[in-house]
C-alpha cells in the first residue's frame, strides 16, 4: 500500500494508520505534524499551505521509492493538507510499517526530513500583525 | 522565444502574478532565467535558495529551455 494524498479536509490519523496496517508488521510509526502557536516569540494566529500538487505527489512518490527500497518498508500512507490551519490542527501525518520497528522509526525520520526539503509546498505563518513565508529567507 | 513561467508561494508575491509570459533569448538555460528574474526583481536575491521545474522535475542550471516550456519557480519549500 502506497497512500500518497494532498488533501483540502481535515486530517485523520486512523485513517494513516490504517492504511500501513499488516499482519506482517512488528511496528508502525505514525509522525503527526502540529500547527504550533509562535514562532521566536511571536504568536501564530494560523498556517496557510499551498502545493504545486502534480509535483509535490511525484517527489513523495520518490520519498515512496526510497522507504521500500532501503528499509524495506511494507507499507506507507503520506498525507499532507493544504489551505489555512488554525492552531492545533494536523498539517501532515506519515505512516510506515515494517516488520521491525527499529526501520519504521528510521523511515519514517527520513520521510518527514526530506519531505521538508523536496516537495514543493509552503506555508504561509499568519500573525496578529502580518505574514512571513516560512524559509524563504535566510 | 516566448516561455511560460509559473509561481507559487512567495515567488507569486514577487512576480505579481500566478503565471506570466516572458520573452527571452534562443538559446536559454534555467541559469540565463535565473539572472534576467534576479535582475527585473531584486526580491529573488534575497531568497535563501531558487529552484526550477520542467514538468514536475527539478532541472539544474544547465538545463535548456525551449519555445513554449511551462517553467515553474520554486521558492524555498516549507511543508510539514
Amino acid at each position: 500500500m502506497r497512500d500518497i494524498q494532498i488533501l483540502e479536509t481535515p486530517l485523520n490519523t486512523q485513517s494513516c494508520h490504517d492504511a500501513v496496517a499488516d499482519p506482517a508488521a512488528g511496528g508502525i510509526v505514525v509522525f503527526v505534524g502540529a500547527v504550533r502557536n509562535q514562532t521566536k516569540g511571536r504568536k501564530v494566529v494560523q498556517l496557510a499551505f499551498e502545493s504545486y500538487v502534480p509535483m509535490a505527489l511525484k517527489e513523495m512518490g520518490k520519498i515512496a521509492d526510497t522507504l521500500y527500497q532501503k528499509w524495506g518498508i511494507l507499507h506507507l500512507s503520506i498525507h499532507h493538507r493544504v489551505g489555512v490551519l488554525e492552531i492545533g490542527e494536523i498539517p501532515v501525518i506519515i505512516a510506515v510499517s515494517t516488520p521491525h520497528r527499529q526501520a519504521a522509526f528510521e523511515a519514517c525520520q527520513y520521510a518527514i526530513d526530506t519531505l521538508k526539503e523536496t516537495v514543493p509546498i509552503w506555508k504561509k505563518e499568519i500573525f496578529e500583525d502580518g505574514t512571513v513565508w516560512v524559509s524563504a529567507h535566510p | 522565444m516566448k516561455i511560460k513561467l509559473i509561481a507559487f508561494g512567495i515567488a507569486k508575491e514577487i512576480i505579481a502574478a500566478s503565471e506570466s509570459d516572458l520573452e527571452v533569448e534562443n538559446p536559454c538555460d534555467i541559469g540565463n532565467l535565473k539572472r534576467i528574474l534576479m535582475t527585473q526583481y531584486h526580491e529573488f536575491k534575497k531568497l535563501q535558495s531558487i529552484k526550477f521545474a520542467i514538468n514536475e522535475d527539478y532541472q539544474e542550471d544547465h538545463f535548456p529551455l525551449h519555445e513554449g516550456d511551462e517553467v515553474v519557480i520554486i521558492p524555498p519549500v516549507s511543508g510539514g
